[in-house]
């Protein structure tokens, strides 16, 4: 073997694999280094403008003091509401998918047809929102939002539930099968139990993918400057303010439009954190 | 079992059994089965008998797990795939469209090559299957829970960590709970899918122990590779080929003196 390594041909594959592995460092370098730069940028701009007030006090008139507290409720209310309405629909269109429909060309069609949606600009789902509810009810509505939001939720939590369920050994089926397990009784008691982790992370990661969504929110829940519960009424949201506030001219404004990105980084940070904590359980259970 | 020279046929354990006396639990007739329109199994005829294991050997791809999986119809589960002919068990036709399979399945267990525990604890990994059938007290549960993994051979090994995950098990022990988780739901007959196929020595003399002591009130069936296992375990054994059954027979005669030229090279070793 000793005798070998000096061959010219091992020469130039060490060669080939120094420069390669150069290659590789550098574009993860030069990758992370942005990712480096918006977050220390964001952290820096954001904190400096963090305090009690943001979560307590509404969104100001230029030059007044202010907080951020009825974006982020709206933007929770609304986040909440999509994920209520989408993971029910999500969750049972990918059972369908994986378990009864396998082997169906009606799967193969959905499936298709969820993998446009779930790569369709947010600006579309926004504009068919607007036209089928607020063009109809004549405003802007709370309602609107969280249906556009949903609209978003529903095609991720399909494919995240259809590809986990699909992990789900056959073997397992089988055994439950070999019990005599009705079908149902297999779905909902074993393979949602072996696929729990996975489905979750894709109901997570829905989350973290909309509550930063500002193009499907600008034409359904509008924004408002004032503390409303109303859905009925437009509704203000974290992405929609840090829009407004960002690209106004007055200093104070463009603070607070730093302190919710912030917010809102740190938000889907932390939702990442735990899916890819759950995501971890499944390998090892 | 490259050399054929130092093979030495597999020594039979089990003293001669007759079927006279014996009643046919399932009856397999004309039995063809169809991946598609590859036809994997042709005409089958064979009979299991209660209180005995009837073992099925022959190489890979001879149809032997297919035809275990038909006895259970879990074939059901996929398309494109079915049977024609009969197969009785006790007197119902089984492969009537209006069969009820979770009912069979329950009726008929099956153990599988890789062992299996549903993802929850050791407990109720058993008292789950006996949940479906039966409305048990707590305690009446707890006893039926105890009996399955005490005749699994598995009591002792998990009776202070019930509530641990099956899947914290070794291989063995899985493949003893799943047995156990068979066993509780209290069917007629077992089919095992070469259950010891994954795993060591140790556990498969327990699996083999176990099948022994089961046979007694069950009818089982048993696919094998290992012809060894075969000639310890089984009362009957069918040898396959290519899809067809070519040889049916007590264990005793099968294995020291087969009728077909075919059944008698595989067990010495000249293929498979």
């Amino acid at each position: 073997m000793n005798s070998q390594t000096s061959t010219p041909l091992y020469a130039s594959r060490r060669r080939r694999n120094i420069i390669t592995m150069g290659l590789a460092f550098a574009a993860t370098a030069f990758g992370l280094s942005w990712l480096v730069l918006i977050l220390g940028e964001l952290l820096w701009q954001g904190f400096s403008g963090l305090s009690l007030a943001v979560f307590t006090e509404m969104t100001p008139p230029p030059g007044a003091a202010g907080g951020l507290l009825n974006p982020i409720i709206g933007s929770l209310i609304m986040t909440t509401i999509a994920v209520v309405l989408g993971t029910p629909l999500g969750v049972l269109a990918g059972t369908y998918m994986a378990e009864y429909g396998r082997y169906d060309k009606l799967t193969m069609i959905v499936r298709f047809i969820n993998d446009i949606l779930l790569s369709a600009p947010s600006i579309v789902v926004g504009l068919f929102v607007y036209e089928i509810m607020v063009a109809r009810m004549g405003h802007f509505s709370g309602w609107a939002g969280a249906v556009s939001l949903a609209v978003i939720v529903v095609p991720v939590v399909v494919r995240t539930t259809e590809d986990m369920l699909t992990l789900v050994p056959d073997t397992l089926r089988e055994a439950a099968a070999s019990i005599g397990l009705p079908r149902a009784l297999m779905i909902t008691k074993v393979a949602y139990r072996a696929a729990r982790a996975g489905m979750i992370t894709g109901v997570l990661l829905a989350v973290a993918r909309i509550s930063g969504e500002t193009a499907p929110l600008l034409f359904t829940a509008l924004n408002n400057q004032f503390w409303s519960l109303d859905l009925n009424a437009p509704v203000s949201s974290l992405p929609v303010v840090i829009f407004q506030f960002a690209l106004s001219p007055y200093k104070d404004w463009q603070n607070l439009a730093w302190t919710g990105a912030l917010i809102i980084t740190l938000a889907v940070l932390t939702l990442s954190i735990i899916a890819r904590a759950l995501a971890s359980q499944r390998k090892s259970s | 079992m490259n050399s054929v020279a130092s093979f030495t046929v597999p020594t039979v354990t089990h003293a001669a059994v007759s079927v006279e006396g014996l009643s046919e639990k399932i009856t397999i007739q004309n039995l063809d089965f169809y991946y598609g329109d590859n036809r994997a199994l042709k005409n089958i005829n064979a009979s299991l008998y209660h209180g005995k294991v009837t073992a099925f050997i022959g190489p890979s791809g001879c149809g032997k797990s297919t035809l275990l999986r038909i006895l259970n119809r879990m074939y059901d589960l996929y398309p494109n795939q079915r049977a024609t002919g009969h197969v009785r068990l006790d007197n119902d036709d089984i492969l009537s469209p209006s069969q009820d399979l979770n009912l069979l399945r329950a009726k008929v267990g099956m153990v599988f090559q890789k062992p299996t525990p549903f993802p929850m604890t050791i407990f109720e990994n058993i008292a789950f299957g006996i949940r479906l059938y039966e409305r048990l007290s707590k305690s009446e549960l707890e006893n039926r829970v105890h009996n399955a993994l005490q005749r699994a051979a598995l009591w002792d090994e998990v009776k202070d960590k019930l509530n641990a995950n099956g899947l914290s098990l070794s291989g063995g022990q899985q493949q003893r709970l799943c047995i156990a988780r068979t066993v509780a739901v209290r069917p007629e007959v077992i089919l095992f899918d070469e259950p010891c196929s994954a795993l060591d020595p140790i556990s498969t003399a327990k699996i083999e122990e176990l099948i022994d002591e089961l046979k007694d009130d069950y009818t089982i069936a048993i696919v094998t590779h290992n012809m060894q296992q075969a000639a310890r375990v089984s009362d009957f054994t069918a040898f396959m080929y290519l899809g067809e059954l070519i040889e049916y027979g007590e264990t005793t005669r099968m294995f020291t003196t087969p009728n077909d030229r075919r059944t008698q090279d595989y067990i010495t070793g000249r293929f498979g």
